[in-house]
């Protein structure tokens, strides 16, 4: 389709404007981290790296980020199998009631987090107060388990995605030539499925990081992860400069497993999921 | 190849030279049934094609022979033994996928090592017959390239050396020249038969293709609605169909049927002439004996290069299909013919009685 001169001006403009919006907020945080002002005045005051340095060195903070990553690596490990392992049994095999179950697999990421999370705190109650020390922090079991809702979908969706496109004719010529269940899975099934395996851990590991309402319900009143403690750290005087940075650095982060699932599952856009 | 031609010591000697024999064969998906009782010996070093149209059944007896579905029905034996059952890594068959099926994360050098490696076939061996598997379909020097670095007709290539380098005692073949562009088809056409030949292994080879059948095959099945109609050589097929479904789908179909066949051959039931039998004379002519005639009208002339087909409106009613050699007569000779009054003429050995159509 050919467009017009001004209409390509006009929704190039668009563009622009669509774009500007979301992106100038996240630079001024990125900028103001940097903010010599305590309050932020605008125009910056001048540059400064202080800020920087008291958040890379604030004990919260840190233990905040230890505490945010445990929690995602294990409720992506616990994700992996659980949504393999259903990805496997709705995308290769036909029972009654498949698609019953796969809307019930799929619908936690359309569910409003605040319902999920108050059916979760009402289910865990009596393990709220459990909490594990793993590497010197505090990590709860129920928060774990509230991240594995939402991240099970993500994976699931990868892995079936990627299960529909190759079809079944690679597994049925390896077992065509000699290769029985398991050498197939081995030899040529998990490597093909390995970059959807890879790209929904690393969306997975990014949704739990940053999730804050279902944490607030689930966590055990030790269990800080860094999306609470930035929270809670607004409502105390003086941590803003510090909170800004903390987001600035989540800003970089989490461009980084973004980009990542888009190279590893060479299928942009199909990745799904709440971000 | 010694496996190919060695004959299992329970067989019964009479059925010595039966490489896959199917018993009663049937398949349903649900309400559908999808192979109805097809009964076929397929011998040893012969090549089998299974020919038919689109949901005839076909396939889903290549996929039944090679394990990836089971029977609902019926018997699979592969020289002798009863494999009905088993799993398709228990059975000494290789398939060439339709779509080639090769491993996108291997070499074409793993592809085709694939099956000596997963039997732990010693690598020095398993290395060198794979390069004389390539060699064998003139690839050598492709063994580290990527399958989706090849074109099309290298991709098959790969897929075949893939299977045979397992030296099977039958190897399925599902419509594998069926993506290849025309010209790559028909070299790929002679170059099978020839391997085949070499080789001694029997092919069983799955087309909706006539061409493709009557070129390479030494036997072939014509499948209809889960059925064979019909098994023969080329020539039999070809000139004594036994069904007016293989009339009509191995070649053009020319049915006289009704009171047309009555008036015209003096017997009733449905005949069948191919069209490069029927002789165009001048409505004047008269037949000779050992001849059938038919007059009637040329509806429709199509100029084709080496020859012309005519479609003629009979009199009696119906129409038959001519096709006349382009020996001497131009296009714009043939083009006049449309709408003239003609006689049609052939020898009476060359109508062929067919049974009616199920």
């Amino acid at each position: 389709m050919t467009l017009s001169r001004p209409a390509k001006w006009a929704f190039g403009l668009m563009a622009v404007v669509c774009l500007a919006f979301i992106y100038v907020p996240l630079t001024v945080v990125v900028i103001n981290s940097f903010n010599a002002s305590r309050v932020f005045s605008w125009p910056p005051q001048g540059f400064t790296t202080e800020w920087w340095h008291a958040a890379l060195n604030n004990p919260g903070a840190r233990s905040a980020a230890l505490t945010s990553v445990l929690v995602a690596v294990a409720a992506t490990l616990f994700a992996l199998v659980m949504g393999s392992l259903v990805a496997f049994a709705l995308g290769r095999y036909s029972f009654f009631g498949r698609q019953t179950v796969s809307l019930l697999i799929i619908l936690p990421l359309a569910l409003p987090g605040i319902v999920t999370a108050l059916a979760l705190r009402t289910a865990f109650k009596p393990w709220l107060g459990t909490s594990w020390e793993w590497l010197g922090v505090a990590v709860g079991p129920t928060v774990i388990a509230a991240h594995a809702t939402f991240c099970i979908v993500v994976i699931y969706n990868n892995v079936i995605a990627r299960l529909r496109r190759m079809g079944t004719s690679p597994e049925e010529a390896s077992m065509d030539l000699g290769a029985g269940v398991f050498t197939t899975f081995r030899l040529v099934t998990f490597p093909l499925i390995r970059p959807a395996l890879v790209a929904g851990a690393v969306l997975a590991f990014g949704l739990s990081f940053d999730e804050i309402v279902v944490t607030l319900f689930t966590a055990p009143a030790d269990v800080t992860t860094l999306p609470i403690w930035i929270f809670q750290s607004l409502f105390r005087p003086n941590q803003g400069p510090i909170v800004n940075v903390v987001a600035a650095l989540l800003v970089l982060i989490s461009v980084i497993p973004v980009y990542l699932s888009q190279k590893l599952s060479g299928d942009p856009g199909h990745a799904g999921g709440r971000i | 190849m010694p496996e190919a031609t060695q004959v299992s010591p329970t067989a019964d000697p009479a059925d010595a030279a039966v490489a896959v024999a199917l018993r009663g064969l049937t398949k349903s998906f649900g309400d559908v049934v999808a192979v109805d009782g097809v009964d076929l010996d397929i011998y040893d070093g012969e090549f089998l094609t299974l020919l038919g149209p689109s949901g005839s059944g076909k396939t889903t007896v290549l996929r039944m022979i090679a394990g990836f579905e089971l029977p609902s029905g019926g018997q699979i034996e592969l020289s002798g033994r009863d494999v009905t059952k088993l799993a398709p890594f228990e059975r000494d068959v290789n398939t060439v996928f339709q779509d080639y099926a090769l491993f996108p994360h291997m070499s074409v050098l793993q592809n085709v090592e694939y099956g000596l490696r997963v039997k732990k076939v010693a690598k020095g061996e398993r290395r060198q017959r794979a390069l004389e598997a390539l060699a064998s379909v003139q690839l050598a020097g492709f063994e580290q390239r990527k399958p989706s670095q090849m074109s099309g007709g290298q991709r098959q290539r790969v897929a075949l050396a893939r299977a045979l380098v397992n030296r099977p005692s039958v190897l399925l073949l599902d419509e594998p020249l069926g993506a290849l562009d025309l010209k790559l088809r028909e070299q790929m056409q002679v170059e099978l038969k020839e391997l085949q030949r070499q080789v001694g292994i029997t092919f069983i080879f799955v087309t909706h293709d006539q061409e493709e059948a009557l070129t390479m095959s030494d036997r072939i099945a014509v499948f209809n609605q889960g059925r064979i109609e019909q098994v023969g050589t080329p020539a039999d097929v070809y000139e004594r169909p036994t069904t007016s479904f293989v009339a009509g789908f191995v070649g053009t179909s020319n049915l006289l049927q009704g009171s047309a066949a009555e008036q015209v051959l003096g017997s009733p039931g449905i005949f069948s002439v191919r069209p490069e039998k029927i002789r165009i004379v001048d409505v004047q002519d008269q037949a000779e004996q050992g001849q059938h005639s038919v007059s009637g009208v040329v509806r429709d002339v199509v100029y084709v290069g080496a020859a012309t087909r005519f479609v003629v409106d009979l009199d009696v009613g119906g129409y038959l299909v001519a096709l006349q050699q382009n020996v001497q007569a131009s296009s714009t000779d043939v083009m006049q013919m449309r709408g003239r009054d003609v006689r049609l003429v052939w020898s009476r050995d060359h109508e062929f009685r067919v049974a009616d159509a199920t």
